[in-house]
């Protein structure tokens, strides 16, 4: 006990309870954090790279089919989400900004959950597209049926393309909310101070982000179309 | 006799219990969680190996069918290659000691480094019930698309067990990153770090980009075999040759991920044996970066015979020649290291000899693999295998075995028994220079790999038998470690503080380590390397 003691007296001052042992201050584990973040959004960006590269090899030998395959996606229901999308964005920069400020917890909570609930709005959209794709039989696999049998084969892979795609995406959605929600109950605990908001900030960047991999998904599977 | 002085306390003995290290925080006890686990893989990879050079014994398959072998050489293939090669060095010698080196108290996320160990264990363990259940025959490699429409081995359940592994190391990487922009001591600049600090950092780099683009390519193939998606399938117009540039595009790389590390790690004992500052340390440092760059651009060079265009082949041809010049500034400035040093021959120095020796060979045969008409002849050879194995096998392997009897003293804060060392040092160079020399020979000769039976002709049986018998002494050399380090764990007299009289940060505190590390964090006011005051002031 006594080396416990001599170790806390030769910090000589107070420790935010926040702060980790490994870290000399709040500042520096901040910057860690925040760094960290960013490095995982550079391992996301490879990750949704492998399939943007699949993309850009198969539009590039099938222009025609990605139109036409192109042409099932509905563009009012997928500009719809964008704008949702492009509003959590703004809940989640309200919500970020409550908690640098050391809002009152129940600012903080209603932009945190607001945030879910457009999160929520997309993926029911979502939900209605996928199953309007099932029920017209566009999902790859020997049940899948495509209006032009010219492109009978080849519309699979835009297909398989769209699913793998927003699929991630809307798991990544998931993982967001789910952490939202976390965040949510601590923010209802007033946790989050001017002081020590971390959470929210690297959540944040995370939001955006994926928010960011959409603002690319859409134009790239919703508006090669052209006029249907 | 010591028994009125309290034993003092470490990171071993600070706290007890199967909970104090199944659920612990510190990056030490981490480093020994994956040494243990680590050390599994390799031995189910090494049975594996052990039975491919049994097969090989004679000419006629008469050992086990062509099945049972595909499935040996993929089960040996994916154990070595993503449950030890690549966590090996960086998730143990690194775990432990990136903090140390750098002044640090832990990595910056502990939590995150405990959390790979458990997301490595759970990939590994799917990867083990897949080769329990009956194994997987594709080749470590997956191609499409026999692994997507035509085997019908369990390539799910291994890809699946992969891709939670490549979290691990993702997670690895990333925490290495930010440590060390993070978490340096005062005065630790960055161009007062210890080469093996530069060389992990540029693997975890290749770890962070590299890795993801595997899994996404994983997740393709499973996505392919499970709900009939179609990207590689050339019946729907899909590409397989995609699939294998978005592989290659991670596991070139990955094969830098493997050697980086080892290269930090000889880079710690060239100068620690020679007494001497590494020579051109700030070449020695960036040629690090230099290797992770390139490396990332020389993947098509596994594709010079797949329909890749000639001219994509011409480009991917010179820059694999180009990643020869940062690997040969490394071997290069070890070399001139050595020149008026004062050398001594521990068992650590002797690995890193060899390590020199063999990854030469290996990253020389490696030019020959560039140059296409050449690789026309020699592709899918035993050539090829042989140049490999010199990289991964005599490069990392060396390199791992050579620091884990470096830092063994810091690590357990016993000495092990010098002579044993040295001898199991030398066995596994002879064992593996006659294990995989003959190999060149073979593959030159044309020698084709992933065969279980050969042709009686040209004297291939000699060589193939010599492999066979090399691959057993090496088995020797591998297994001896790991009877005398352990036994010196428990009654090896104690090493102090820096039993090899070399720098660093890590031999400036107790062995083995205190919990936090150091008594107090140190302030840096030397490069790396001072082992004189001539030395302080460059």
């Amino acid at each position: 006990m006594s080396e416990v003691h001599a170790a806390l007296a030769d910090h000589g001052h107070e420790h935010h309870p926040r702060l980790q042992h490994h870290f000399d201050s709040l500042e520096q584990q901040l910057y860690a954090s925040t760094f960290g973040m960013w490095v995982f959004l550079v391992t996301e960006v490879l990750f949704f790279g492998g399939l943007f590269m699949a993309y850009i090899v198969y539009r590039i030998w099938y222009p025609d089919m990605f139109v036409h395959a192109s042409s099932h996606l509905s563009v009012p229901l997928g500009t719809f989400n964008t704008a949702v999308l492009i509003g959590s964005s703004l809940t989640m920069a309200y919500a970020v900004n409550a908690a640098q400020r050391g809002a009152r917890p129940r600012e903080q909570v209603i932009w945190l959950f607001g945030t879910m609930v457009l999160g929520a709005i997309f993926l029911g959209v979502k939900v209605i597209e996928y199953m309007d794709k099932i029920t017209h039989h566009l999902v790859p696999g020997p049940n899948f049926h495509f209006e032009d049998p010219a492109y009978q084969a080849t519309a699979q892979i835009y297909y398989s393309l769209y699913f793998a795609l927003t699929g991630l995406h809307a798991s990544h959605m998931i993982v967001g909310m789910v952490i939202l929600a976390i965040l949510a109950y601590k923010a209802a605990k007033g946790q989050f101070t001017a002081e020590w908001y971390t959470p929210v900030e690297i959540m944040g960047l995370y939001w955006h982000f994926v928010d960011l991999v959409w603002i690319f998904l859409f134009p790239l599977l919703y508006l090669i179309g052209g006029a249907h | 006799m010591e028994a009125s002085i309290a034993k003092p306390t470490n990171y071993l003995n600070a706290t007890h219990g199967a909970a104090s290290w199944f659920l612990t925080k510190d990056h030490k006890r981490i480093a020994l969680l994956y040494l243990i686990s680590v050390s599994i893989f390799f031995l189910m990879g090494g049975v594996f190996a052990s039975l491919i050079r049994l097969e090989l014994l004679t000419p006629a398959g008469d050992f086990v069918s062509s099945e049972t072998y595909n499935k040996f050489f993929t089960m040996h293939g994916v154990m070595m290659v993503f449950f030890f090669l690549i966590p090996s060095i960086p998730a143990t010698l690194g775990n432990f000691l990136v903090p140390m080196m750098i002044g640090a108290k832990d990595l910056a996320f502990p939590r995150i480094n405990l959390l790979s160990w458990y997301i490595y264990l759970v990939g590994g363990l799917m990867a083990v019930s897949a080769m329990v259940m009956g194994g997987v025959d594709t080749g470590w490699t997956f191609y499409t698309p026999y692994s997507t429409a035509v085997s019908n081995t369990h390539v799910v359940m291994t890809g699946v067990g992969i891709f939670i592994a490549g979290f691990s190391s993702i997670l690895t990487g990333f925490n290495f990153i930010v440590t060390i922009h993070t978490m340096r001591a005062p005065g630790m600049t960055w161009m007062r770090l210890p080469l093996f600090i530069w060389a992990h950092y540029a693997a975890s780099l290749i770890m962070i980009m590299g890795t993801p683009v595997i899994a996404v390519t994983l997740l393709m193939v499973v996505l392919e075999r499970v709900l009939h998606f179609g990207f590689f399938d050339p019946t729907r117009g899909g590409d397989p040759v995609l699939y294998q540039h978005l592989f290659w595009f991670y596991s070139h790389p990955a094969v830098y991920i493997m050697v980086l590390p080892g290269m930090g790690v000889i880079s710690e004992l060239i100068a620690g044996f020679s007494r001497k500052p590494v020579f051109g340390y700030s070449f020695v440092a960036v040629s690090s970066l230099g290797i992770a760059f390139v490396g990332f651009l020389v993947w098509g060079h596994h594709m010079f015979t797949s329909s890749q265009s000639i001219y994509a082949g011409l480009i991917f041809s010179f820059l694999s020649y180009l990643v020869a010049i940062p690997s040969a500034i490394k071997v290069f400035n070890w070399t001139a290291t050595l020149y008026k040093g004062s050398i001594s021959w521990e068992s650590p120095m002797l690995y890193a000899m060899g390590f020199i020796g063999l990854f030469t060979i290996g990253g020389l045969t490696g030019l020959f693999l560039s140059a296409i008409g050449l690789d026309l002849h020699l592709h899918d050879g035993y050539f090829v295998v042989a140049h490999f194995h010199y990289v991964m096998v005599g490069g990392t392997l060396l390199a791992y075995l050579g620091g884990l009897h470096f830092w063994w003293p810091k690590i357990t804060g016993k000495l092990y028994y010098e002579p044993f060392a040295k001898v199991s040092a030398v066995i596994v160079f002879v064992g593996f220079n006659l294990t995989f020399f003959p190999q060149f020979i073979l593959g030159y000769m044309g020698m084709p790999r992933r065969y279980h039976q050969y042709p009686e002709i040209d004297g291939w049986q000699v060589l193939n038998v010599l492999s066979t018998a090399g691959a057993s002494i090496l088995a020797l050399g591998v297994i001896l470690p790991a009877f005398y380090l352990t036994y010196s764990w428990f009654k090896g007299p104690p090493a102090g503080p820096n039993p090899w009289g070399v720098t660093g940060l890590e031999w400036e505190t107790a062995s083995p380590p205190p919990t936090a590390n150091f008594e107090e964090t140190p302030i840096v006011t030397r490069p790396p390397y001072a082992f004189t005051n001539e030395d302080a002031h460059v």
